[in-house]
């Protein structure tokens, strides 16, 4: 499939697509390293991954109440449900006394085999597949455009609500660095100075939902866990400062759309994947350039 | 042995806090004089990490309540200080010694603003006054124990806060290092501020402390050091087994001695 896709953008031979497809990336990376960056510092990188499964009974749920598969209702819907998982983790987390990444474990798979089981129990009557609602390909980007009702071509839906949710996380971030910095250091301490460590913390996880969900959407799955997790990675082996960690972290991701594009491209392989190995390659790096410091 | 003192700083009314529905604090009532550097002392479990983080609002009572010069501690945060113990952080955090006593500037920077002159001036003098002048720039996990405790200590001082809370500041901390906190406490007292230390050591608490406040799960005792530190007291915070005073420090290394002798 993804072949025929590739050989389709070939044909076509534009470098708009091109263009549309490593800049729907580097938004992407963009995006999930910052929010990367304060989920590793927090010991919850795989929140992303958990958020990213879980969301599944929130998006069966939305079309089978509205009966509509229009993405912006599915978008509340599974951003509705990944902040349940983060307040379910939470719960389970500090209510139950079990370790963070057990409770990790047990809401998103929980939350991820009823939306399994919906689907299934709803297959008769319902036009609906996982591959369909959860897993965006980042090759099919140019695919799906928007269109002024004067038919004007605005370029790939994708484009546009990652972008969107780039500059969301970067102002919130740059907004309110301190906090998140803060809170992510050392929460005691900041209740002690009056912030509420809660609030933020929600306030982040609200973020990530959002963020996991328009980004599935448009890249697929195994990409954006890579940019939440690999760059940040990256970056916290490189640098000793916070928000050089958050830049160094979204230049890499950067460079990994470029590169993994490139790299799939020669090889003519899945391009999400020349992405993630990648990051991975560049994860290498820095640990060789680490090691050599020493 | 409890001291009634008028006009507290620090006034604790009937606090019980609970932990999974076990008691970790029962009943306390104390009342703190200002201007004292006051000793949080007893055995492991005895809740005096618990008490001042109660008392700072980080953990919820279950009953009672907490007033700090006369109001809700909430209401008079600018002027309270609190210092977590060294290891509830992790100080692989990518920051340097300036950025985590910065954060003590936050309160006061408030929400959307970024840290002014003034600001970067106070948080050099507080490096200066823990003697970590030269360190401000070097990441937090290449510093000593020692180094770690006395940012932590700098940023407290960033505050600005009258009464300060310090949750085992002398932890990993080498001899040398204690003294000259030690020494700095004596001079933030002699200024008129309020220290409250939870403290592990018997055989330096005498010394270092006005104030004493003797705590095993209920308070035992609060009071000046001479009034309550007594081989009485003493035996009844840690059980009762305690022959000599001189003994305590020595047998405490022996063997720890267990939270609640009777069941």
């Amino acid at each position: 499939m993804i072949r025929i896709s590739l050989a389709f953008l070939l044909q076509d031979g534009s470098l708009m697509n091109e263009l549309y497809i490593i800049t729907t990336g580097a938004l992407v990376a963009g995006t999930c390293s910052i929010l990367g960056c304060f989920l590793i510092l927090r010991k919850m990188a795989m929140v992303a991954d958990a958020i990213s499964h879980a969301i599944l009974p929130g998006i069966v749920l939305t079309y089978l109440v509205f009966d509509s598969k229009d993405s912006f209702l599915m978008l509340i819907g599974a951003g509705v449900f990944g902040f349940f998982t983060a307040f379910l983790i939470e719960w389970i987390h500090s209510r139950l006394r079990l370790q963070e990444d057990a409770s990790i474990g047990i809401s998103f798979t929980f939350l991820f085999s009823i939306g399994v089981i919906l689907i299934s129990y709803y297959a008769s009557n319902i036009d609906l597949d996982m591959d369909c609602v959860l897993y965006g390909e980042i090759t099919y980007v140019p695919l799906n455009t928007v269109t002024l009702q004067n038919g004007l071509n605005l370029g790939p839906k994708a484009l546009w609500t990652s972008g969107a949710m780039f500059l969301l996380v970067v102002s919130f971030v740059s907004l309110f660095y301190k906090e998140l910095r803060i809170c992510t250091f050392d929460p005691s301490y900041a209740v002690s100075i009056g912030i509420a460590t809660v609030i933020w913390h929600y306030a982040l996880m609200g973020l990530l939902s959002f963020t996991t969900v328009i980004c599935f959407e448009s890249v697929g799955s195994v990409l954006v866990v890579t940019f939440f997790i690999v760059p940040p990675a990256t970056a916290y082996l490189i640098t000793n400062k916070l928000n050089h960690m958050i830049i160094l972290s979204v230049l890499s991701g950067i460079v990994a759309s470029v590169g993994g594009y490139f790299l799939a491209n020669l090889l003519n392989a899945s391009i999400a994947a020349g992405m993630c190995t990648t990051c991975g390659i560049e994860f290498l790096l820095a640990f060789l350039l680490k090691r050599q410091k020493r | 042995m409890i001291d009634k003192v008028e006009n507290p700083v620090l006034e604790v009314h009937d606090l019980t806090v609970t932990y999974h529905r076990k008691p970790v604090l029962w009943g306390i009532d104390l009342t703190l004089p200002g201007g004292v550097l006051a000793g949080i002392i007893g055995p492991n479990g005895a809740g005096k990490s618990t008490l001042i983080k109660t008392i700072m609002n980080i953990v919820p009572a279950q009953s009672g309540y907490v007033e700090v010069f006369g109001r809700p501690v909430q209401e008079v945060l600018s002027r309270v200080s609190y210092v977590p113990q060294r290891e509830s952080v992790d100080w692989d955090f990518p920051a340097s010694a300036y950025d985590v006593v910065m954060m003590g500037r936050y309160g006061k920077i408030g929400l959307l603003r970024r840290p002014r002159k003034s600001d970067k001036e106070i948080v050099m003098e507080c490096l200066r006054k823990v003697g970590l002048e030269g360190y401000h720039n070097r990441q937090i996990s290449q510093l000593s124990g020692g180094q770690q405790q006395r940012v932590f200590l700098a940023r407290a001082l960033a505050q600005g806060a009258d009464i300060y809370f310090m949750d085992e500041p002398f932890a990993g901390v080498d001899a040398a290092t204690e003294l000259s906190i030690i020494e700095l406490l004596r001079s933030m007292v002699r200024q008129g501020k309020t220290i409250v230390v939870v403290h592990h050591d018997l055989h330096s608490a005498q010394k270092y402390f006005d104030w004493i406040i003797l705590l095993n799960m209920r308070l035992i005792a609060s009071g000046k050091t001479k009034d309550v530190f007594t081989e009485k007291l003493l035996q009844e915070t840690y059980g009762g087994k305690l022959t000599l005073l001189t003994n305590i420090s020595e047998l405490l290394e022996k063997n720890q001695f267990p939270v609640r002798e009777k069941k």
